[in-house]
């Protein structure tokens, strides 16, 4: 009873971010992130993370084992962009990973390093969302999106009024 | 009274919740920060219509004429952009260019808002001597040349020499510095233009300088593009030991980026000696720094034949915060062809806008400030337009999304009290071309059906005549 409450659960949910973000991501999704549309089949494969909005608003998704962070935000409507479809060429999927979970990740290689100076306000917990896979180990993970601020500058620097 | 308040809350209640009001936006320039204001759009408002009005019969901006040809990934955004521009909500009006072919109080008078997000597309000048000699060129040409842009196709550049000289230490420099130092089979395989893929493979340039008016903690590149030119096959780096003395010696106290940038310099610089045993590099890449162009030498034909450089030096206590100081001294570095990149500055498309010293249009938070007058659609900009020409595509998507967000506000606290109807129909009956987004998906077909005879993703076709013929055909 208790699985099919939360299948319906996740169905409207699933409803509900298809519907909002009909225009952009969905298709994106299936060209890139088939996987992450797929529900887990079994209690022991679900990874439980919490994304944390650029307004900070928490939202909690149930994904799985294997998932990466950035498709899975789509699935659900989560506004974390992947302008070079995870092919390690922007910083556009920038999260801050909690402290309790950083040390879990594999450690980010050169690239994603190099990617990471340009990222606006970048943080020690900085990593790329599209280069992190989800594992049990991960489980309860809090991703959070860097806020969104007035100006964007390389080095965070904001200018002075005139 | 009361019954006009009554009347206000009932107008400004279908405004925004039962979307019989359709708000009407235009937006001035489809490259990366339109598209992406657009999206935020769409995305965050009931129902609204959106035309992107563009200069050129194609859209996307500097993700097409600006992105260097060998990170196709970085282009990768375009299937964003194109889903986005399927959307019914979305029209594309290719072919039409703010101050030419309309003017912004039409605009306004037609749309409820006006997004501005037409960039930066004018080369910033040095203003010395022989700045205009022949082989004296603009980055933002030669980088619109070997991407096909139909303004700068025929740009004339003499590769014969074999010494070239980029002045300024941006990325767009360092862009230019690898599509002349590259193997040309790696071009081969990507979508710069066969033309200048001819020219490039013919080329001379052997010696590459990399002149920097600060020192290496001043870099504008950043670590990608440095690693990539210092990793390029065939090529060694050198750089001036001199202009490093003292670094070693701080950088454990810069922040991650420029430390991680510094390191790496440091690195290649420890590593040159070795690598100049090995002899087998056939080009060779020179960063200097502390140097500024004083005047351009030119030989008997106009042409360039090298740069006096002024030398500088840093002065201050702390080495991260000290300022560039010109002394007496001075250099001559011959070469052949010198590009003058030191940055990008905004045109003023209308004769109404108000520029910053620096070519942005003066702006709070994207709102462009301006008398009000309740008949014409808000002024709003984005991009480089709003910030000056700085930053890589995050930057402009936090930029787009952020002003995006007022404009949302500000249409849904609106009294809209006119409707807006666009200009597609005034635009039509004007006999003026353009191209719609269909019309562009024709041009797109064709180029990556020429490209793929040659083996490469797309030949982009630069004639503005042809684009138009192409789009217009059945």
């Amino acid at each position: 009873m208790f699985r099919t409450l939360l299948k319906v659960k996740e169905l409207s949910k699933c409803y509900k971010s298809f519907y909002r973000s009909r225009y952009i991501h969905t298709t994106s999704a299936q060209r890139h992130g088939e996987f992450e549309w797929q529900d887990a089949k079994s209690e022991d494969e679900v990874v439980n993370v919490v994304y944390i909005d650029k307004d900070g608003k928490k939202h909690n998704v149930r994904g799985k084992i294997g998932d990466n962070v950035l498709y899975l935000a789509h699935r659900y409507g989560i506004e974390m962009e992947g302008a070079c479809e995870a092919s390690l060429a922007c910083t556009t999927c920038h999260v801050y990973v909690h402290h309790n979970y950083f040390d879990k990740l594999p450690q980010s290689e050169e690239k994603e390093d190099d990617l990471l100076d340009m990222a606006p306000f970048l943080k020690e917990n900085s990593r790329l969302g599209c280069q992190i896979t989800l594992t049990k180990d991960l489980d309860g993970v809090e991703l959070q999106l860097p806020k969104a601020t007035r100006n964007f500058y390389v080095d965070g620097h904001k200018p002075k009024p005139h | 009274m009361l019954k006009t308040n009554i009347f206000k809350r009932v107008v400004t209640f279908r405004c925004y919740t039962t979307s019989k009001w359709l708000p009407r936006v235009c937006v001035v320039g489809a490259g990366p920060a339109g598209f992406y204001a657009a999206m935020h759009l769409v995305k965050h408002l009931q129902s609204v219509q959106i035309d992107i009005i563009e200069k050129l019969p194609v859209p996307f901006g500097l993700v097409r004429y600006g992105v260097a040809p060998d990170h196709p990934e970085v282009k990768n955004v375009i299937n964003q952009f194109s889903k986005l521009a399927n959307n019914k909500s979305i029209n594309f009006i290719g072919n039409i260019a703010l101050g030419k072919d309309i003017d912004l109080i039409t605009l306004r008078q037609h749309y409820d808002a006006v997004l501005l997000t037409y960039g930066a597309e004018e080369d910033r000048h040095l203003g010395i001597e022989n700045e205009c000699a022949a082989n004296v060129i603009a980055a933002r040409n030669f980088v619109g040349w070997y991407n096909g842009h139909p303004q700068h196709k025929d740009l004339e550049v003499d590769l014969s020499g074999e010494t070239a000289a980029i002045i300024g230490q941006g990325n767009v420099a360092l862009d230019i510095a690898r599509i002349l130092l590259s193997p040309i089979d790696l071009l081969k395989k990507t979508d710069i233009t066969e033309n200048s893929l001819q020219a490039i493979s013919q080329s001379n340039i052997k010696e590459l300088y990399l002149i920097g008016r600060r020192g290496p903690l001043q870099v504008a590149f950043t670590i990608k593009e440095l690693r990539e030119q210092l990793k390029l096959n065939g090529c060694r780096t050198i750089w001036r030991e001199n202009d490093f003395i003292g670094i070693a010696d701080i950088i454990s106290s810069l922040p991650r980026p420029r430390k991680r940038l510094t390191e790496l310099m440091l690195k290649s610089l420890n590593e040159q000696n070795e690598n100049q045993q090995n002899m087998t590099h056939t080009k060779s890449f020179y960063p200097i720094f502390f140097r500024s162009p004083n005047k351009f030498l030119v030989n008997d034909n106009g042409h360039v034949s090298g740069i006096e450089l002024t030398c500088n030096t840093l002065e201050g206590d702390k080495l991260e915060n000290q300022k560039c100081v010109a002394t007496s001294q001075k250099e001559i570095l011959s070469c052949d062809l010198v590009f003058r990149s030191i940055g990008y500055k905004s045109v003023q498309a209308d004769k109404t806008l108000k520029l910053n010293p620096n070519g942005s249009v003066i702006n709070d938070n994207g709102r462009v400030l301006d008398d009000e007058d309740g008949d014409l659609g808000k002024l709003y900009v984005a991009g480089w337009l709003s910030t000056s020409p700085v930053g890589v595509i995050v930057n402009t998507m936090g930029n787009a999304f952020q002003v995006a967000k007022n404009i949302c506000s500000d249409l849904q606290n609106s009294n809209c009290t006119q409707v807006k109807d666009g200009i597609q129909s005034m635009l039509k009956s004007s006999g003026k071309q353009f191209v719609d987004w269909q019309g562009w998906e024709k041009i797109d077909q064709y180029e990556v059906t020429q490209g793929a005879k040659q083996g490469k993703p797309r030949e982009k076709v630069t004639s503005i005549k042809k684009m138009l013929e192409i789009s217009a055909s059945t």
